[in-house]
């Protein structure tokens, strides 16, 4: 069994966001490029499902969409153990773009399951993963938090609405992987870190493929009104403001 | 010309969350000078439907059928899209919640359309289509231009306010025959939560975090929320030390949402954390440290021990039933 993990390059969770080019574009000056969180935890499982040979998973792909500026988080999740990598040289343009890219990348080469994040922290589009599955005509489980193999069958947790399901789809299919799926991501030994640098990442240029949507202008959320304080000893007066001056309780 | 939206009904009933979708649905319908129609998909009796019309929807169309029992992302995607071409819809409406997740980028890649996920108003303008989205985890919003003849929109939960208006609403019943090879996801077993407020569904929620200290201190914020007719959320570390429950996790990597009120105990109000909290309408924060940052977010704030604010909370909120 093969398993491709899709990896999105994002600026480090903590980045405070400013805007270039007249608020068209965020500005990149000093920001730390992560893998997007929750591929990071994608990958991570993905490896432990390598470790376990009861899984009969044989190797672990990462493919990334991007220019060659994002080498640097490809190289990262070859040293935490992926196999290989597989880099398609274009700009993400949008979710679309995206997706019809990794779509032709399986198409190419089979892999039998697909692990994507459920979003990527900077549009926060929440639909790659879904969209591949559509491109490909394959089965998509989306908001899963935990992924075993049992007797060569993959086996499927995923979120509903106040609980659970087990579930289970043939392969090849798309996972569209949300918290939970691995308790704490993987990080890269040193071993790993020279390892990597050995490790093959194979370049396909892209399709031609026009992009669905555009942002135009990014905008600061509205500041919010200051803060008022009321008196530790006097905290029953806090229930009194959010009944009668905000009106929430 | 329509717009769709596809509905989510619960055992048979529907939830705010979709008369929010429909109200929204019926405002972007409303500046297109077109007409909502609303998809329900599943078992749900005529009065119930209905109440969609409360909210804009001119059409019901009610699809029932035993093979969409559980959700199957390729039949449900099969069933709206097949609908969205026969109402010529340009404009299909989703919630942006683990469902609407599962169905609106298949719906795109069928339809051909772009998507603007998490948005939270009426489009800014038709021509270009242009809506306002959430992006860097709500660190910045988005301008986002739709070029395609069919735009797909999911929108963030508790982000619209309802609309009520007069009821002309027809309800037209289908019953679909789904191509069984189509059905692949199989269902081995359900776990739900029953009695507890779900927190992606309440106006009001207490949290707690680290500076609670010990997940024997909870009691006392439990009680405060069921006071309150609360849902309990916690921040990361707690549930990774397992304190607390992994679906009460709030912020950038669990849970999104955006109540009337939040209330955050012993939270210091990291980024990530904010990132799943900041679109509440008010936050309160109870904190020892006074230069934690939750106070930059909060309109209301206690410098002072969780511990000892939580008892006093509880006797206010019984005093004043
Ligand atoms: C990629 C990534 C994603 C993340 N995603 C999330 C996420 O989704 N959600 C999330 O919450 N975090 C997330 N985090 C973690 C986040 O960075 C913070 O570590 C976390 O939010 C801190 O939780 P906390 O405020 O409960 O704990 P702490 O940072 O330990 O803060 C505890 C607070 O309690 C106060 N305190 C202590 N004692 C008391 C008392 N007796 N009474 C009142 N206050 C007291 C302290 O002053 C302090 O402000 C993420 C981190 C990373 C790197």
């Amino acid at each position: 069994m093969k398993i491709l993990v899709c990896i999105s390059n994002v600026p480090d969770t903590t980045t405070k966001i400013k805007f270039a080019e007249g608020n068209a574009a965020i500005d990149t000056t000093g920001i730390q490029w992560v893998i997007n969180p929750w591929d990071e935890l994608s990958l991570t499982r993905a490896l432990e499902l390598k470790d376990d040979a009861a899984s009969g998973v044989k190797s672990v792909t990462v493919v990334h969409v991007g220019p060659a500026s994002s080498e640097p988080t490809i190289r990262k999740a070859l040293a935490i153990g992926a196999d290989d990598a597989i880099r398609v040289n274009g700009e993400s343009a949008d979710a679309w773009y995206v997706a019809s890219q990794i779509a032709e990348v399986v198409k190419k080469e089979q892999f039998d399951i697909i692990m994507c994040g459920i979003e990527s922290s900077d549009y926060n589009g929440s639909v790659v993963g879904g969209m591949v599955s559509e491109f490909l005509g394959i089965p998509s489980v989306s908001a899963v938090s935990g992924i075993k193999i049992e007797n060569g069958q993959p086996v499927l947790t995923r979120e509903i609405d106040g609980g659970k399901e087990v579930v289970t789809v043939p392969a090849p299919f798309v996972a569209v992987v949300q918290k939970g799926i691995a308790k704490e991501p993987r990080i890269a030994a040193m071993r790993g870190i020279m390892m990597a640098r050995t490790k093959p990442v194979k370049l396909i240029e892209p399709l031609a493929t026009e992009p669905l949507t555009q942002v135009v202008v990014f905008e600061k959320p509205a500041p919010r009104a200051a803060c008022k304080y009321i008196d530790a000893d006097n905290a029953a007066q806090l229930i009194e403001l959010l009944q009668n001056e905000a009106k929430v309780i | 010309m329509s717009v769709l939206v596809y509905t989510e009904n619960w055992d048979g009933k529907f939830k705010k969350l979709s008369f929010e979708l429909v109200s929204y649905a019926a405002g972007i319908a409303k500046m297109m000078g077109s007409a909502v129609t609303a998809v329900s998909i599943g078992k749900v009796d005529e009065t119930e439907l209905k109440k969609l019309g409360n909210y804009g929807a001119a059409k019901i169309i009610s699809v029932t059928s035993d093979q969409l029992a559980s959700l199957d992302n390729q039949a449900y995607t099969s069933v709206i899209s097949d609908i969205a071409s026969k109402e010529n819809s340009s404009v299909i409406v989703i919630s942006n919640n683990n469902t609407g997740k599962a169905i609106a980028p298949r719906l795109a890649v069928r339809l051909k359309a772009g998507v603007g996920s998490g948005v939270s108003k009426l489009p800014l303008n038709l021509n270009p289509f242009t809506v306002y989205k959430r992006t860097y985890s709500g660190n910045a919003y988005a301008h986002l231009v739709i070029k395609s003849p069919v735009k797909i929109l999911t929108l963030a939960q508790n982000s619209f306010d309802l609309v009520e208006t007069a009821n002309n609403a027809t309800v037209e019943n289908v019953n679909i025959a789904i191509d069984g090879s189509l059905l692949k996801t199989v269902v081995k077993d359900v776990q739900k939560q029953t009695g507890k407020i779900l927190l992606t569904d309440a106006d009001v929620v207490v949290s707690g975090g680290r500076g609670m200290k010990s997940p024997d201190n909870w009691s006392s914020l439990v009680e405060l929320a069921s006071l309150l007719g609360a849902a309990t959320a916690c921040s990361r570390p707690v549930s990774d030390e397992g304190w607390r429950p992994h679906d009460e996790h709030t912020g950038q990597t669990g849970k999104i949402i955006a109540p009337n009120l939040y209330i955050a105990l012993g939270i210091s109000g990291a980024t990530q954390h904010l990132a799943g909290i900041s679109s509440s309408k008010y936050i309160v924060a109870i904190n020892t440290d006074k230069d934690a940052p939750i106070f930059e977010a909060a309109q209301y704030g206690i410098v002072g021990d969780a511990m000892k604010v939580l008892p006093k909370l509880v006797e206010a909120v019984k005093a004043k039933k």
